[in-house]
């Protein structure tokens, strides 16, 4: 028995060093030539456009540089990515969020400095507005995409019922109505079940027009608006008055549920966000049109959301920071944001450049840009700061509105009651 | 049973009532030493030292990855951070914060009266159903006994994952077959969009729950009934008990232990629940928090959602009180319920 013992013991000895000398092999060899980094992102959606487009595109100029997408699913990044963090284990690049969520993580020093960033300066200070300290001293992400809200329509049956884009917001109830009186489709494609989508899509989408884009979200931040004012409780009024052409049981309909409904052309109308045009592209077999949300009387101003959403930043504690910076700097180039934007339809690059996309959808959507002011959404710009957190608070009481268990006048009150807890303009 | 030793069972078999709650001194053997009182062995032995040796890795796996997060995660409870991260102490402000203050007090009670609610139907489904299933299946003369083991306890092997996306399609109002399935017997003005709405999301999370688990109850409940001995029922019935009577006096009163135990994991279960809410409504628990169980506030409030971030020591806290609340629990079954009921030998 001790004999047997003594040879498993030293035979696992053996095991051990051997493993532990071709582990040390492998290390040494791929330092001398070859360097991986790593990209942390919320997109899962786009893991094949980078493997196949944008990195081999990379790979071209610096084959040594090999660059590893990892993304996590959306719902759970900023947790996961805390984590990682935290313990040490995160990528070397790092798909930020705009504004807080990624200002903190600068603050905490988890995120570089990219000041000095060759190629930085191709992109706009409103472009960089969402990844740059609030003094604007210090860029810490290099800016991707921006979103741009609106309507999706399914053309086919807006043609079949014979409708028209709505201009103004009178035109699209009226859409609304034709469409739920003939009674195949149904006019909205959108639920409350998953919260975000009625607020993002819906609140934030719609909400523009009413309080004039920039001007009313940098009085809200100022203090000289309030949710409680006549032009934000209207917003919620609206969407209240969006319930009767959901589809039946949309309070358990979730954001797939959604999607699926638009794309299987049972559904006339779908307020969107532009990043939704890869998907319905790919699974909608129909033609598409989009238009801005509606103005609320003909004549008024148009504006619409154009969020900035995605950028790249660079772990502060990476051990390839020189690798890092090639790949941003790639990144700012006009081949990047061509690539980029083509790749992803509807996610609009933020460089200076004058791009050509060739999505029909994607290039409409664009054009906004030059009939209607743009703004972002009004709960990420410091707003978003502190607790409650504004912006779950529009995700919670704007589907309560929907849902009919709240008026809009309660919404209002309790959304700015929860700002008035912390925020003091 | 307890002490393991093979005694004969205290009690005639001639339907007499059987110690249920009998007092500490009626208990009788089962708190005896093991040991004879034979002198032999109280003689001093030689401390065996190789006992550490086989002991040391369970003991050190287990206080690094049990034992020292919990104490350092109780530890975390009772400090703050500020916006860098510096930890700094403060006593219980954390649990007073999460008791009174007007922003955690509704979302931690909340959270607690339904993770009571979520238990309430356990113990009046899941359990009684389990147990039914359970003497139905230790029926000698129903055919095909363990095909229905098998179907009963299969969803209790399947991912929570899964079980709740599957139930979200069932449940779908949009493609669900649900309603479908109720306008067979012409009930389908009686559906409603169950998991979107307030008053009925907790209920139907809680029987999605039931379904997954009740093939637990019902082993543990069908091998206590199958080790009940023969004698025991043949005699009760050679004395003209009913079924009925032979099922509540003689069966149910030997499975009382294993009614304890069920509880106890039914309790620990459900105040550690988390996965289902968390697949079928997301992290905010909707609708408007009526889903919201203390896991799914402990994990919205350790990690953060969306542009809301993670707050590791309030996080710490409510874990903490979950921790205390199912401690709280458990002593009370052991010291209340254990005690006073007696388990047999046969």
């Amino acid at each position: 028995m001790k004999k047997m013992f003594l040879l498993f013991f030293i035979s696992s000895m053996v095991f051990t060093a051997a493993l532990f000398a071709t582990g040390a092999q492998d290390g040494a060899a791929g330092a001398s030539d070859k360097v991986t980094i790593t990209i942390e992102s919320w997109r899962n959606d786009d893991l094949a456009i980078w493997e196949d487009i944008l990195i081999p595109a990379f790979n071209k100029h610096y084959p040594d540089i090999t660059v590893v997408f990892s993304p996590t699913p959306p719902a759970e990044y900023n947790s996961s990515l805390n984590a990682k963090l935290e313990g040490g284990t995160a990528g070397d690049l790092i798909t930020a969020r705009p504004f807080d969520a990624s200002l903190i993580l600068f603050q905490q020093g988890n995120l570089a400095t990219l000041n000095d960033l060759d190629g930085i300066d191709n992109f706009s200070s409103v472009a960089k507005s969402a990844w740059i300290t609030d003094d604007g001293s210090d860029v810490f992400a290099v800016p991707m995409a921006s979103v741009i809200h609106g309507f999706i329509y399914n053309a086919d049956i807006f043609s079949e019922l014979g409708l028209t884009e709505p201009e103004t917001e009178a035109e699209f109830f009226d859409i609304l109505e034709k469409v739920k009186a003939d009674g195949r489709y149904v006019p909205l494609a959108i639920g409350t079940s998953d919260l975000w989508d009625v607020a993002t899509m819906g609140f934030q989408n719609i909400g523009p027009n009413y309080w004039k884009g920039e001007t009313g979200r940098n009085n809200l931040i100022s203090g000289k608006e309030k949710y409680t004012d006549d032009q934000y409780v209207a917003v919620w009024e609206t969407l209240a008055k969006w319930a009767p052409y959901m589809s039946k049981g949309f309070e358990a309909q979730s954001y797939p549920d959604s999607q699926n409904l638009f794309t299987l052309g049972k559904a006339a109308i779908y307020p969107a966000g532009s990043w939704e045009i890869g998907v319905f592209n790919e699974q909608a077999d129909f033609n598409m049109g989009a238009f801005p949300a509606p103005v609320r009387n003909k004549g008024d101003e148009l504006y619409i959301s154009d969020h900035t959403d995605i950028a790249l930043g660079m772990n502060s504690t990476t051990e390839n920071p020189e690798a890092c910076k090639t790949f941003l700097t790639w990144m700012t180039t006009k081949e990047f944001a061509e690539l980029y934007s083509n790749a992803l339809p509807g996610f609009f690059s933020l460089g200076d450049f004058k791009l050509t996309l060739d999505d029909a959808l994607a290039s409409e959507i664009i054009g906004w840009r030059q009939i209607a002011k743009t703004t972002i959404r009004n709960s990420y710009q410091i707003l978003g700061r502190g607790e409650p957190n504004l912006e779950s608070e529009l995700w919670v009481n704007t589907a309560k509105v929907i849902n009919g268990t709240m008026t809009p006048e309660e919404a209002a009150k309790t959304v700015q009651d929860g700002l008035d807890r912390w925020y003091k303009p | 049973m307890i002490d393991g030793i093979n005694h004969n069972p205290s009690f005639n078999t001639a339907g007499r009532k059987v110690g249920f709650f009998t007092s500490d001194k009626t208990r009788g053997y089962s708190g005896m030493s093991k040991a004879p009182p034979n002198s032999q062995y109280k003689q001093k032995q030689k401390f065996r030292t190789y006992i550490l040796v086989f002991l040391a890795p369970a003991c050190l796996v287990y206080t690094m990855f049990m034992i020292y997060p919990l104490l350092s995660s109780l530890g975390l409870s009772f400090f703050t951070a500020d916006k860098a991260g510096n930890e700094s102490f403060t006593g219980f402000a954390n649990f007073i914060k999460l008791m009174t203050d007007d922003l955690w007090a509704p979302r931690f009670w909340g959270a607690l009266w339904n993770n009571v609610k979520f238990f309430i139907v356990h113990s009046l489904v899941q359990n009684p159903v389990g147990l039914l299933l359970a003497s139905l299946l230790v029926n000698q003369s129903l055919k095909g006994r363990t095909t229905f083991r098998t179907i009963l306890f299969l969803p209790t092997t399947l991912s929570v994952v899964i079980v709740g996306f599957a139930w979200q399609l069932i449940l779908s109002p949009l493609w669900g077959v649900a309603e479908t399935g109720m306008a067979l017997f012409g009930l389908e003005k009686y559906f409603l969009p169950w998991l979107g709405l307030e008053k009925y999301a907790l209920t139907t999370l809680s029987l999605v729950s039931v379904w997954q688990f009740i093939g637990i109850p019902m082993m543990l409940f069908y091998t206590g009934l199958l080790g009940i001995p023969h004698e025991l029922v043949e005699a009760a019935t050679v004395d003209g008990a009913s079924g009925w009577t032979v099922f509540w006096r003689i069966k149910f009163i030997l499975i009382l232990p294993i009614v304890g135990i069920v509880s106890v994991l039914t309790f620990v279960g459900n105040f550690n629940a988390f996965d289902l809410v968390y697949t079928t409504q997301g992290v905010l628990a909707g609708p408007d928090y009526s889903t919201d169980l203390l896991g799914n506030l402990f994990y919205r409030t350790f990690f953060g959602h969306q542009l809301q971030l993670g707050n590791p020591t309030m996080g710490a806290t409510v874990a903490t009180m979950m921790f205390l609340i199912i401690l709280a629990f458990v002593l009370l079954y052991t010291y209340v319920w254990q005690r006073r009921v007696t388990s047999y030998e046969y």
